[in-house]
């Protein structure tokens, strides 16, 4: 895709045969820009951006689930699992992407690798909290009652965290969708490529960075309150406490 | 194990928690027959709540025996032996993310029932303990503290368990509610006829729900286990006096009905304003409208309301 | 491949190590520039907030929003609007930034025991006292976790201002051909460096507070 857009040759706005009045003068919101290409940048651009997200977020829950399952079985590796993920956490995306070029190339394997170990210091967090925030008593009743170790674990301890889980896992996508627009500074992927071109151009070119960047918000917003719908329909019984 | 009651032996049992000088429960030896409640009293640390979980294993025993009918807790499997004893406590422990019904079916649903047949039972049961049926589907956060400590009660029933562990069951609820649950507990056990250890430091409620009363000393000694007549009135020591109270002269009045008494027959004085009392109202609370009202005599009516005969202070306190 | 750069990158750092020092200072006055003027915009607001257990919607809405809005668009926001220079930046750092600050502190304050509040105003301290006596230290650990968070987040969005004319370690990121994949990878480590070690000046501060507040019994 990046190839197809670069192969016309640099910025964008050099690039129209017949630019329109507003593209000359480089308007905020060019609806004639906007139509030309949504269908070889933005849409494109946008399908990458969830996939980029989906990929990260779905890798980042699996690794911190089981961080967070070695953390709060053995208390002693909770303490260096969470400074590790602080780390992770701390240290700027743009200087991740880069940290990690020489080991794995500009690829979107780079990417993906950054992005997931940001997801790792919110859901880690989340997950323990979760599983620790069980009272003691209900956790007494179902020992008493002759429930395993993996039974409580299962039908008590794992529902019951699971708001703090899906809300860990919602903070996680959201601020997924809002980094992996920094991706862009190595590959031409997701909504960032749209977003560092228009920023990139002289002048800068104001149509493309309000698209894009709105595009990139809304995707947020809408995959929050999808991820709250959820939330709300798995565990009813959250709201009432 | 049996399912309408089990005998329970408690033989030498002993339990020193690690880091612990001396011991929680000391060698505490005492046999609760199939069918009766022995209520578990003493001072708060006084090994009560260790003597209950040693039964269920809650706590690992540091020596001396436990047995269920006869058969030593260690043999059981132990989530067998937990599926097969109620368990209560105070917190009530009921899980927020589940339904009442849910809540109540979770060891018959360990234990392979079907669906179907759980929700029969938890109706059975909310009704049994006094609950409108109809709270099946809310959740434990939509239920008032006596609601859910009700369903705690229910939910350990579910399975039907030859023998029930309450640790303080009403010990978080006001007075007025707890005597209300305490009555009710009993109207359920004289259906049920469960083997029961009721765990309080209340001795009034031991008094009011104990077929036998086992008194804890600090340290976990056994001080006196006996019915709570004679834990009234014949105390072994001062520690176990003191325990019961000054008041333990009183107290026995609580454990007779005015229906228990010889009554001098005197209906027919009913009509001058005689203070009047259901025959199943305890010497103690008769002697207590008496010195309210300043009256020396008293009323007795059936469940009917039909004068049964005149009760006088000396009568009650005989 | 990787040796190769990590000695190069090891060897522009002495040979560079003014360029660096300089670059690094630049990134931290934008970022701690910004840091403190949002601290002071954010921070009364959400104590205020927190104390009067009002605005619930706008914390959590300021949240939301704070983590949906892409540190570049911002940026590229802050240019299209200010031009390129040290304001446009300071600007979009200052309005990422606010998010986290407000919200921490509503947060912090919001969810001091209410009991506590309670038996303090009953001793006769004033609002105002409440506030900083009991509300603020009781909060202190939530509040510098907020601090913390906000800190990384403006550095992070700091080197990326640099990569579009900010100045700063971002500049020297953005220019391969100049630098070198070695001066590249050099400025990387001296980001993340700068950022753990923030990280970790306000994790111990966060720590003795958490200690001191609320300890573990
Ligand atoms: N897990 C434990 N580890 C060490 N000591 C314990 C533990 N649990 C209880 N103890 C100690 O054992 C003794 C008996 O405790 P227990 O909880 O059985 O008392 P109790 O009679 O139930 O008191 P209360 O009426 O206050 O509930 C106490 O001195 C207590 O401090
Ligand atoms: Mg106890």
């Amino acid at each position: 895709m990046s190839g197809m857009r670069l192969a016309g040759g640099g910025p964008v706005i050099p690039n129209f045969g017949h630019p329109s009045a507003c593209i000359k003068h480089n308007g905020w919101f060019c609806t004639d820009w906007i139509s030309k290409h949504w269908g070889d940048t933005l849409q494109p651009a946008l399908i990458q951006h969830i996939q980029l997200t989906l990929i990260a977020v779905g890798a980042g829950f699996g690794i911190a689930f089981v961080l967070a399952l070695i953390g709060f079985r053995w208390r002693v590796f909770d303490a260096p699992l969470a400074s590790f993920s602080d780390l992770l956490y701390a240290i700027p995306s743009l200087a991740l992407f880069q940290l990690l070029v020489p080991l794995t190339g500009l690829t979107v394997t780079t990417v993906e690798i950054a992005l997931t170990s940001y997801t790792l210091f919110i859901l880690y967090r989340n997950i323990i909290a979760g599983l620790r925030a069980v009272p003691a008593d209900v956790l007494e009743s179902a020992r008493g009652m002759g429930l395993t170790r993996l039974q409580t674990f299962f039908r008590v301890e794992l529902p019951l965290a699971a708001p703090a889980i899906l809300g860990g896992l919602r903070i996680a996508t959201v601020a997924t969708i809002s980094i992996a627009t920094v991706a862009a500074f190595l590959i031409q992927d997701g909504l960032g490529a749209p977003i560092f071109d228009a920023i990139g151009t002289p002048d800068l070119f104001k149509t493309e960075l309000l698209v894009s960047g709105g595009m990139a918000i809304l995707l947020a917003l809408t995959a929050d309150f999808l991820l709250a719908f959820v939330q709300r329909l798995l565990t009813p019984w959250s709201r009432l406490r | 194990m049996r399912t309408e009651a089990a005998e329970l032996v408690f033989d030498e049992a002993t339990k020193v928690y690690p880091g612990r000088d001396g011991a929680a429960v000391d060698h505490l030896s005492l046999t609760v027959p199939a069918g009766e409640i022995c209520v578990l009293v003493g001072p708060s640390g006084g090994g009560k709540t260790t003597a209950l979980k040693l039964v269920n294993r809650l706590i690992p025993l540091t020596s001396g025996y436990i047995r269920i009918d006869g058969r030593q807790i260690g043999d059981y499997d132990v989530a067998e032996l937990r599926r097969s004893i109620g368990y209560v406590i105070q917190q009530v422990g009921l899980f927020p993310h589940m339904t009442i019904e849910a809540n109540i079916g979770t060891v018959p649903r360990l234990l392979g029932r079907p669906r179907s047949w759980v929700k029969t039972r938890s109706a059975e049961l909310l009704e049994l303990v006094g609950l409108d049926p109809s709270y099946a589907k809310r959740f434990p956060a939509q239920l008032s503290g006596g609601e859910r400590q009700r369903v705690g009660l229910a939910r350990a029933l579910a399975a039907n368990p030859p023998l029930m562990l309450m640790d303080e069951p009403f010990g978080a609820i006001d007075p007025i509610v707890r005597g209300r649950l305490q009555d009710e507990f009993l109207r359920l056990q004289s259906e049920l006829r469960k083997t029961v250890v009721f765990v309080t430091h209340d001795i009034d409620e031991a008094i009011k729900v104990g077929d036998r009363i086992a008194i804890l000393r600090e340290g976990g000694k056994l001080a006196q286990y006996d019915t709570p007549q004679r834990i009234l009135e014949h105390p072994v020591d001062d520690f176990v006096a003191d325990f019961v109270g000054q008041d333990r002269g009183l107290k026995v009045l609580s454990l007779r009905k005015l229906g228990d008494l010889d009554l001098a027959p005197g209906g027919r004085h009913s009509g001058d304003g005689m203070p009047s009392l259901p025959a199943d109202s305890s010497l103690r609370d008769a002697l207590a409208v008496l010195v309210a009202e300043h009256r020396d005599s008293l009323l007795v009516v059936g469940a009917d309301g039909s004068p049964l005969g005149v009760a006088t202070r000396k009568d009650l306190i005989g | 491949m990787l040796a190769g750069v990590f000695g190069d990158a090891f060897r522009f750092m002495p040979n560079h190590f003014s360029l660096l020092l300089e670059k690094t200072g630049e990134t931290a006055e934008l970022a701690f520039v910004a840091l403190g003027i949002a601290l002071v915009l954010a921070l009364p607001l959400g104590l205020w907030l927190g104390h009067r257990h009002r605005g619930l919607l706008l914390a959590l809405s300021v949240s939301s929003a704070g983590r949906s809005l892409p540190s570049v668009v911002l940026i590229g926001l802050g240019i299209g609007i200010l031009g390129v220079g040290f304001w446009n930046n300071t600007v979009a750092l200052v309005v990422l930034a606010i998010a986290p600050i407000l919200t921490n502190a509503y947060f912090a304050i919001d969810g001091v025991d209410r009991d506590v509040v309670e038996a303090a105003r009953g001793m006769g301290l004033t609002e105002t006292q409440i506030l900083t006596r009991v509300e603020l230290p009781l909060g202190l650990p939530l509040l510098l976790t907020g601090l913390n968070i906000a800190a990384v987040f403006v550095i992070a969005t700091a080197t990326i201002a640099g990569i579009f004319g900010g100045g700063g370690l971002g500049d020297i990121m953005a220019r391969q051909v100049t630098y070198g994949l070695g001066g590249v990878f050099a400025a990387a480590i001296w980001v993340a460096g700068l950022a753990l070690l923030t990280a970790a000046v306000l994790g111990v501060a966060q720590r003795a507070a958490s200690r001191r507040m609320a300890p573990k019994t």
